[in-house]
């Protein structure tokens, strides 16, 4: 692995203050990630700044019945949380469909949120890929394309963005908390991923010293689930995820929430898909019809074609699943 | 170069690594700890898994200098009844991959018997789907899974310290 420096603050200030004033510093949280990308020499930070030291680990009610989680809130210390099980549960769901227990114990919320995409030619040094090496070329466009995105693309890339548990903020209207050099700020999670459009390698709102400090959760009345599909029972990236949250009232679409992983270039929430749905009939053919309204948008490649499909069949089966609890069953 | 201090095994450590090393590294290279093992090195296979303070990690995507003045427990401070019931059942074949099996279903249980959900089900005994997905990040290229899952159903629910 390349050398770097390595500083581990205590508070969030300090660390602000070291990641912004070397240029060439990352923030590292549990490392599942980046440790990864730095031995592979994708990730050369000269300074890395260890922020695990900071008191950012804790789950705390918000006023109104939201949550306020931590960034440094372990993945499976959160996916374990009662009060996310009880009220979000698409969220446990969500992580405890990703990664495996050992990395869930390790991987952080920030650094969940920040991950790279696992596109094989983003991870091949010898390959093209603009977002490793800005300006070279996209190997997948033409290339093993079965993984990669059919939402969101653009002509410089088409990688998806591989978290499940940011899907699930997607359609919790999550709100991103960050502190920089100029004090703290709010994002909405589907504000702070960037399509890749002509700069993939520029992947979210963040600018230099830009650290996650927490995750905002509304509260949630609706009923909901992830649904993810995969190659393998478990351990797996998604070739399609659904995360939903549906109120049925009277046979009607009251409320409804809706975000798809595995298809996109970052978690995809749903709003064509979203809008023809409420108010509407809460039955299949009305879900479908959705569905596959949302996924007409998709540009697919000969290796990918089949993840339109699938995730129509996915969001639809996603949305059954919920009005056979009643909408209301957690 | 940092000095840091584990608890490896029960006994206190002083090493000086640069931040660079990962903590597998450090424990089969600095401490001659070759229990856990390099298998991808990209925290893809389970064969580095340690206990760090009593929780599952992969070393490999672990650098030392994160885990100074924690508690490290590698397979050889392991006495456990999994490893009996891991040669009972034939819970491998070549057996690069059982140091972090077993150091991982040690984890496993401790989580389980925490309440910690997993993406089968949450609570109650321990079914043979539940091991299968909680032991999901140890692959065994040898393909003992089987024996594997036959040792922890063997052990669970014993009382396994």
């Amino acid at each position: 692995m390349r050398p770097f420096a390595y500083v581990k603050p205590t508070d969030v200030e300090a660390a602000v203050r070291a990641a912004a004033t070397e240029p060439g510093a990352k923030y590292l949280g549990g490392g599942t990630n980046l440790v990864d990308l730095m031995r592979e020499g994708i990730e050369r930070p000269d300074t890395v700044v260890d922020v695990t030291g900071l008191p950012l680990d804790t789950v705390e009610e918000l006023p109104g019945g939201g949550l306020r989680i931590g960034a440094l809130v372990r993945n499976s210390v959160l996916a374990a949380d009662g009060r996310v099980r009880a009220r979000y549960p698409v969220l446990s769901q969500a992580l405890l469909a990703g990664a495996s227990a050992q990395l869930r114990n390790m991987a952080t919320v920030g650094g969940n949120l920040l991950q790279r995409t696992r596109c094989p030619y983003f991870y091949d040094g010898a390959s093209a890929c603009n977002k490793r090496e800005p300006g070279s070329g996209c190997d997948a466009i033409d290339g093993f394309n079965r993984g990669h995105a059919i939402l969101g693309v653009s002509e410089s890339c088409i990688a998806t963005h591989p978290s499940d548990m940011a899907v699930a903020l997607a359609a919790l209207d999550a709100v991103v908390e960050v502190r920089g050099v100029n004090g703290p700020r709010r994002i909405p999670l589907t504000d702070f991923h960037r399509l890749p459009g002509h700069t993939p390698e520029i992947e979210t709102e963040l600018g230099p010293g830009d650290l996650v400090t927490a995750v905002e959760l509304p509260p949630l009345t609706a009923a909901s689930r992830y649904r993810k599909v995969r190659d393998r029972a478990s351990y797996a990236f998604a070739l399609v995820s659904v995360a939903a949250a549906l109120r049925v009232q009277d046979g009607t679409v009251a409320e409804v929430r809706l975000a798809l992983g595995g298809v996109a270039t970052k978690p995809w929430r749903a709003r064509e898909a979203e809008r023809i749905l409420l108010g509407g009939p809460a039955d299949e053919a009305a879900f479908r019809h959705a569905a596959e309204v949302e996924l007409a948008a998709a540009s697919v490649r000969p290796g990918n074609a089949f993840k339109a499909g699938l995730a129509v069949a996915t969001i639809t089966a996603t949305l059954r699943e919920l009005t056979s609890t009643g909408g209301t069953a957690r | 170069m940092t000095e840091i201090r584990m608890k490896v095994n029960g006994s206190v450590e002083s090493l000086d690594v640069e931040p660079w090393v990962s903590l597998l590294d450090a424990l089969r290279e600095r401490l001659g700890l070759t229990g856990p093992k390099k298998g991808c090195d990209q925290g893809a296979c389970g064969a580095c898994t340690v206990l760090a303070d009593g929780m599952r990690i992969n070393s490999c995507l672990a650098l030392a200098v994160q885990y100074d003045g924690r508690e490290i427990t590698t397979i050889e401070g392991v006495a456990h009844p999994l490893q009996e019931a891991f040669v009972r059942h034939d819970g491998f074949q070549c057996g690069y991959c059982t140091s972090g099996q077993i150091c991982s279903a040690i984890g496993m249980l401790a989580e389980h018997a925490a309440g910690m959900p997993s993406a089968v089900t949450g609570s109650g005994e321990l079914s043979e789907a539940e091991v299968r997905e909680r032991m999901s990040g140890n692959l065994c290229r040898c393909g003992a899974y089987n024996g594997i899952v036959d040792a922890i159903m063997d052990v669970a629910g014993k009382d396994p310290r």
